[in-house]
């Protein structure tokens, strides 16, 4: 055997592929859900967490920043593992999907809320101005006049972060959640046979390249007229 | 159309705004030491001054998009600074203008004109569009409903701006510095436009440099510097016989 089929036995071997794939497929839908979980439930909360700190209220504020600048700070990995084997210590005993979304979901919600919130900054004070000289109230003139501004800007950098947040769900498999990857990991502890991780990686493609085709059309959509 | 301030309302002397001794801080900085401005009914008024000299602040003290540290301010006999006054429903009944326009990029020249019409007048969308249509084609803006504010010249943008104000069928329409963004020969165009608002009688309040508009369309000329009302007078007044030398100083500045 020379070494190109070597690699293509490794790698690319068709019947461990057809062996393992049920089961790397059960892994697809665990991640599609955990992702679609971590993603709203992130996106959402950063938005909620924007508009909050657009009161100015410093009691309100403080707890803000200081989410937001620990979960940014800390590696996601630390994050799990903390919720996961922490929180049994004081009674809480979590499914370690639900740990993954938590733990995902408020790493995206920190990130999102800073994006967000330097989209409404940069929003001109002007705009307020004209909104609130109407009568609007500051709920409407956040909601319908500086919001959708500053969505607009904050898509580009969102998704970068969506993308490279929501690929840290391979991270459950260090809690045992049955992801693609830890699908794939098992899968290759069982055939000794590393086409399972190639599957795996594939998936991961397939998952992800809708998201950044989703990101375009969004940003073509937010183009007012054009620039 | 353009509603009327009410002939029994008012104050006692017939102003339809009055704001006296109104006091602005920032910081440690007093941009307004005790101004008063008073506006009847279908008057223009003016305010001239150099730059820094509280025009603005003025102007946004007027409707409390600045709070006002001091004072008394009433439309239409309404106490602005009582904490029962709801201001957002006062403020609708005055309109701003913009030096920038300040229109809303993400909606059509249509969105932005109905946008308060249905939020904070709760009107129907046909009815909204309607009201909307009848005001920009008092600025000659019809044609542009769909467009884009970044569509549209600076011109342009602020008839729309003046159409959202005035679709709002305010008592009184602030104006502040509403041509000095724009390129010379689209001043014009604004200009008439708030010549035929005049025209229909209705009460404005104007920051501008605008000095031979203010010479010919003006009612009264209130001349403002470093927070303070140095002169005020109806237009003839002020610009062939003002009291104050600063006054007549100021304006032979700014002739050229």
């Amino acid at each position: 055997m020379d070494a190109w089929d070597r690699f293509v036995f490794t790698f690319f071997n068709a019947d461990v592929a057809s062996r393992y794939w049920p089961m790397i497929l059960e892994g697809l839908w665990v991640t599609i859900l955990a992702g679609l979980a971590v993603v709203v439930t992130g996106i959402v909360c950063g938005m909620l967490l924007a508009s909050l700190r657009t009161l100015g209220i410093r009691a309100i504020n403080i707890p803000i920043i200081l989410f937001v600048d620990i979960f940014r700070a800390l590696p996601p990995l630390a994050i799990i593992l903390v919720i996961f084997f922490g929180l049994p210590n004081v009674g809480i005993v979590l499914p370690s999907l639900v740990v993954l979304w938590i733990s995902l979901g408020a790493v995206l919600a920190a990130f999102s809320e800073e994006v967000f919130w330097a989209g409404i900054t940069s929003v001109p004070p002007g705009q307020w101005m004209a909104a609130r000289s109407t009568g609007m109230g500051f709920g409407q003139t956040l909601f319908y006049v500086i919001l959708p501004q500053a969505v607009r800007l904050a898509i580009p950098p969102l998704t970068n972060r969506t993308i490279s947040i929501t690929k840290n769900l391979a991270l459950g498999s260090a809690i045992g959640v049955n992801e693609i990857l830890g699908q794939a990991n098992s899968a290759l502890s069982m055939s000794s046979n590393a086409t399972p991780l190639t599957m795996g990686a594939f998936l991961y493609v397939l998952v992800f390249a809708p998201l950044i085709v989703a990101s375009r059309l969004l940003e073509r959509r937010y183009q007012w007229g054009g620039h | 159309m353009l509603s009327q301030a009410s002939a029994t309302g008012g104050t006692a002397q017939g102003f339809l705004l009055e704001a006296l001794q109104i006091r602005k801080t920032f910081g440690q900085t007093e941009v307004l030491k005790g101004v008063d401005l008073q506006v009847k009914a279908g008057e223009l008024v003016f305010l001239i001054g150099p730059s820094g000299s509280g025009k603005s602040t003025l102007l946004r003290c007027c409707n409390r998009l600045e709070e006002p540290t001091a004072g008394t301010l009433k439309l239409d006999g309404t106490d602005l600074l009582s904490r029962s006054t709801d201001i957002n429903q006062m403020r609708r009944k005055i309109g701003m203008v913009f030096q920038s326009f300040n229109l809303y990029p993400h909606l059509t020249v249509m969105g932005n004109v109905t946008l308060a019409l249905r939020k904070v007048m709760k009107m129907q969308k046909a009815e909204a569009e309607a009201r909307a249509l009848e005001n920009l084609k008092l600025v000659g803006m019809a044609e542009k409903a769909s467009s884009y504010p970044s569509q549209l010249s600076g011109g342009q943008q602020q008839r729309v701006g003046i159409a959202r104000s005035l679709a709002l069928e305010p008592m009184l329409i602030l104006m502040d510095e509403p041509t000095s963004a724009l390129d010379p020969e689209l001043v014009d165009s604004v200009l008439e436009v708030i010549k035929s608002l005049r025209d229909r009688g209705m009460t404005m309040v104007i920051a501008s440099h605008e000095m031979n508009f203010a010479r010919n369309a003006a009612d009264r000329v209130v001349f403002l510097e470093n927070g303070l009302v140095v002169e005020s007078g109806t237009a003839e007044q002020i610009f062939s016989d003002a009291k104050h030398e600063r006054t007549r100083q100021f304006l032979r500045q700014s002739r050229h």
